[in-house]
């Protein structure tokens, strides 16, 4: 199991470097980082005086292996746009970032997970229809347009809400539910397919000729197996809420890592998006672990292979 | 289990009811707060050359010298008087009334430090065309400094008005130096002399002003109003509106036409159209370094200033405080002129052009654009009716300037802002005293620019702009389309002025 974790670790820091060594050379394709720190009224003089007192003057490899060697010794460097070091940013941004995330997450799956049982106790039937529907809807509804039809209700028509900001737990409720109904189509139709398998198996059967309470049967047993490959989705879902939580986090203009990478991205901040891309990508890392673990909790065959 | 689930509704549904969202701009709090969809992420005018820093930077700090907006003269600021004493040195006299924020006395140290720090290249200053101008600054009495020049620099009043901002004495020597032994100059808290003075940055969010009690009396830019001032990051437009709507924030700038106009409509905030700085205009790759050697053709470039409505675009798309420009520069700048060569809209003359150039069978060309990509289809719409194919190259200024440079559009559809610098050295001298930004490198036009660049008889600057401009217009250089103009919206309780210059006052403003 030592080696099995050893070598699933040492791919992942591959793909990690091989992730960031690509973000970096994209960032650099899409235009000079000195012009864009140097900004649009710049001249030529201008542009070249940041490029060497900035460092940019360097060969780009020279740059990006300068970067891993510090990135190595824990050093993230420094953002020339926030004059501060990039792992004191990013860890201010990371908690409002991680809160939405795990809200939005929690939201998708306490809808998404009864939806998909009670579909599958009752198949093809209204209930159902319903879940399926909402799963479609939920696939088909863009998030920002979702967002802004919210906005509008909760925010200015009813002003239930708070809009933007990330003061209090009501600021996060529109942007969990806009950022979890994303994930509710897929978790819920897993639940659902999961469980009628499940229900139809001959355990089960067993189980209810034993006589046993049909909540017993239908959560101790049926949801306990139907669930294993849903522990696997929502902590890939989770990451993806993570770095992906960029539109959502605009549009509430939620301080967090995503807008803060949509904005490094913009200014062509190199360290900033270096850094983030190998947070995010030890995120992955980790949730992928951690979901090896849960699944091999909830099934003993797991832990046994 | 459905009464479970409808009671636990019900208790969440209460709960959000009971709890009411705060507003917390507006005159009740007396705070203004404005939006825009830019980071102000460093609160420092040397170290963030944004618009929104730029703003902030008028608030907060103080120049020796202050335009005045109606007159366009420039008048002592921190300054008492000033003199020319030759073309490469001016003297100044300073007010003793004026306190920074920390409480220390402004005098001729400030000056000598800021001047010395902002034009030493290795500081890494990050608009450094702003400062480079200046050589060098000496005290030479209690209340008087002199400051040298490089060269002759007749635009210096506009940059000593509006980009080079007074620091207190020693202001950066606290910056922390990083792992790599570099400065965060930027970092250092702000201190300025200014209306209003910074209480907190939190990068990405939000920074937040109070009014400067302590402020200069007699000052042109007058004793500020309100109480409080805070800039907030909101990059989604629709935010921006909901926002205003319901109070959350007082100003917003840049809402597209036609959510300007609902807005407007709806009664619920004041909306006004006002001039800024920032033109647009189309260059042309006039010596075929694109690999498209159509536009080396006078006549084809000829025909697409013929062939373009730019006061249909002003009219539908820009909005009415802006105009349709003949001439490389903003008529607001000193010595720009439109009495140049004009190119009507004329769809049939242009096809008729295209004709006589041997195009008859039309063109098909790539256009690069980076700003208000419904502006450069439009563009490409009226091309398109003459039988110019432009297939549309949109993307970021530093990509596309990056390219330019290389020499590779055919044509792009640009627009500067001068940092609002009213002069036309800020715009006609970048673009065509032979640079890399220039597309013609005409040596006639180089020549009177240089002249006028650097002389200090305006008429003598007013003549020789005149004769670069002509060149530029008479050869399409350049086809100079239009002014831009902001949508400004705020609260009905404000009482703010936009100004033609895209910085607004904000201590100018008032509640009603």
């Amino acid at each position: 199991m030592l080696i099995y974790a050893v070598k699933r670790l040492s791919v992942a820091i591959l793909v990690a470097l091989t992730v960031s060594l690509l973000t970096f050379s994209m960032i650099y394709l899409s235009g000079d980082p000195a012009m864009a720190l140097a900004g649009e009224a710049a001249t030529q003089a201008d542009i070249e005086n940041i490029r060497r007192v900035y460092g940019y003057d360097q060969p780009i490899y020279v740059q990006y292996f300068d970067w891993l060697g510090n990135a190595l010794k824990g050093n993230l460097g420094q953002s020339h746009y926030l004059n501060s070091p990039v792992s004191e940013v990013i860890f201010t941004r990371l908690p409002v970032t991680m809160i939405l995330g795990a809200s939005a997450l929690s939201f998708g799956l306490l809808l998404a997970i009864p939806l998909g049982v009670l579909a599958a106790m009752r198949p093809n039937t209204l209930i159902d229809r319903f879940a399926l529907g909402l799963a479609v809807i939920g696939q088909a509804l863009p998030s920002f347009w979702f967002a802004l039809i919210m906005i509008f209700f909760f925010g200015v028509a009813l002003r239930w809400l708070p809009i933007t900001g990330s003061d209090s737990w009501l600021n996060f409720v529109m942007p969990s539910i806009a950022l979890g109904y994303y994930i509710t189509p897929a978790v819920m139709r897993l639940t659902r397919a999961g469980m009628i398998e499940v229900l139809s198996s001959d355990y089960i059967r067993t189980a209810r000729a034993k006589g046993l309470r049909p909540s017993i049967v239908l959560f101790k047993h049926a949801l306990r197996n139907a669930i294993i490959p849903v522990v696997s989705l929502a902590a890939v879902q989770f990451g993806f809420m993570l770095g992906g939580s960029i539109v959502i986090e605009t549009i509430f203009a939620i301080n967090g890592l995503g807008q803060l990478a949509w904005e490094s991205i913009l200014r062509a901040d190199l360290p900033m998006m270096q850094a983030i891309v190998l947070v995010l990508s030890c995120f992955y890392i980790i949730l992928t672990l951690v979901a090896d673990i849960l699944n091999a909790f909830l099934d003993p065959r797991i832990r046994v292979s | 289990m459905f009464r479970k689930v409808i009671a636990i509704t019900a208790l969440a549904a209460a709960v959000t009811l009971t709890v009411q969202p705060v507003a917390h701009a507006g005159k009740a709090n007396d705070e203004l707060v404005w939006s825009t969809n830019r980071e102000a992420t460093i609160a420092d005018p040397y170290y963030n050359n944004t618009r929104e820093l730029v703003i902030i930077g008028n608030s907060v700090w103080d120049g020796l010298l202050f335009r005045n907006l109606e007159t366009g003269e420039f008048v002592p600021l921190l300054a008492k008087s000033y003199k020319w004493i030759d073309n490469v040195t001016i003297d100044f006299e300073l007010r003793n009334d004026v306190k920074f924020h920390d409480g220390s006395s402004f005098g001729p140290e400030d000056v000598v430090y800021t001047v010395k720090h902002v034009s030493n290249k290795d500081n890494g200053v990050l608009t450094f065309k702003n400062v480079s101008w200046m050589k060098d600054a000496e005290k030479t009495g209690a209340n008087t400094v002199r400051i040298h020049l490089h060269k002759p620099f007749p635009a210096a009043l506009a940059y000593f008005a509006q980009a080079v901002f007074m620091m207190p004495d020693g202001h950066y020597t606290s910056a922390k130096a990083n792992a790599e032994g570099k400065k965060n100059y930027g970092a250092v808290k702000p201190i300025g002399t200014g209306p209003y003075k910074i209480t907190s940055v939190v990068p990405g969010e939000s920074i937040k002003m109070v009014k400067n009690d302590g402020y200069m009396k007699n000052g042109p830019k007058g004793q500020p109003s309100i109480g409080k001032l805070t800039f907030r990051t909101l990059k989604e437009m629709n935010t921006q509106i909901a926002e205003l709507l319901t109070g959350g924030v007082d100003m917003i700038w840049d809402v597209p036409k036609d959510q300007a106009v609902k807005l407007k409509d709806s009664g619920r905030a004041t909306v006004t159209n006002a001039k800024t700085m920032r033109i647009s205009y189309i260059a042309f790759d006039v010596d075929g370094g694109s690999g498209n050697p159509a536009f080396k053709n006078k006549k084809v470039r000829e025909a697409v200033a013929h062939a373009i409505n730019r006061k249909s675009i002003v009219e539908n798309l820009v909005g009415p405080a802006s105009v349709v420009i003949d001439s490389a520069c903003h008529p607001d700048q000193f010595g720009c002129t439109q009495d140049v060569k004009k190119w009507d809209y004329d769809p049939a003359k242009a096809k008729a052009l295209l004709k006589e150039a041997g195009y008859e069978k039309g063109i098909t060309t790539d256009i690069y654009a980076y700003r208000q990509r419904e502006f450069t289809e439009a563009v490409i719409g009226d091309l398109a009716n003459v039988g110019i194919q432009a297939n549309m190259k949109f993307m970021q200024y530093r990509a596309l300037r990056d390219l330019v440079w290389k020499g590779t559009p055919p044509i792009h559809h640009m627009t500067w802002g001068s940092n609002s610098i009213p002069d036309v050295s800020a715009i006609t001298s970048h673009f065509f005293s032979g640079g890399r930004d220039d597309p013609a490198k005409d040596p006639k036009v180089a020549a009177a620019l240089k002249i006028a660049d650097t002389s200090v008889d305006p008429e003598v600057r007013k003549a020789k702009y005149k004769e670069a401009l002509e060149i530029i217009s008479s050869e399409l250089y350049w086809l100079p389309m239009f002014t831009y103009a902001k949508y400004y919206a705020y609260g009905n309780e404000v009482d703010f002025t936009p100004t033609p210059d895209e910085i607004p006052r904000f201590y100018t403003a008032k509640w009603k």
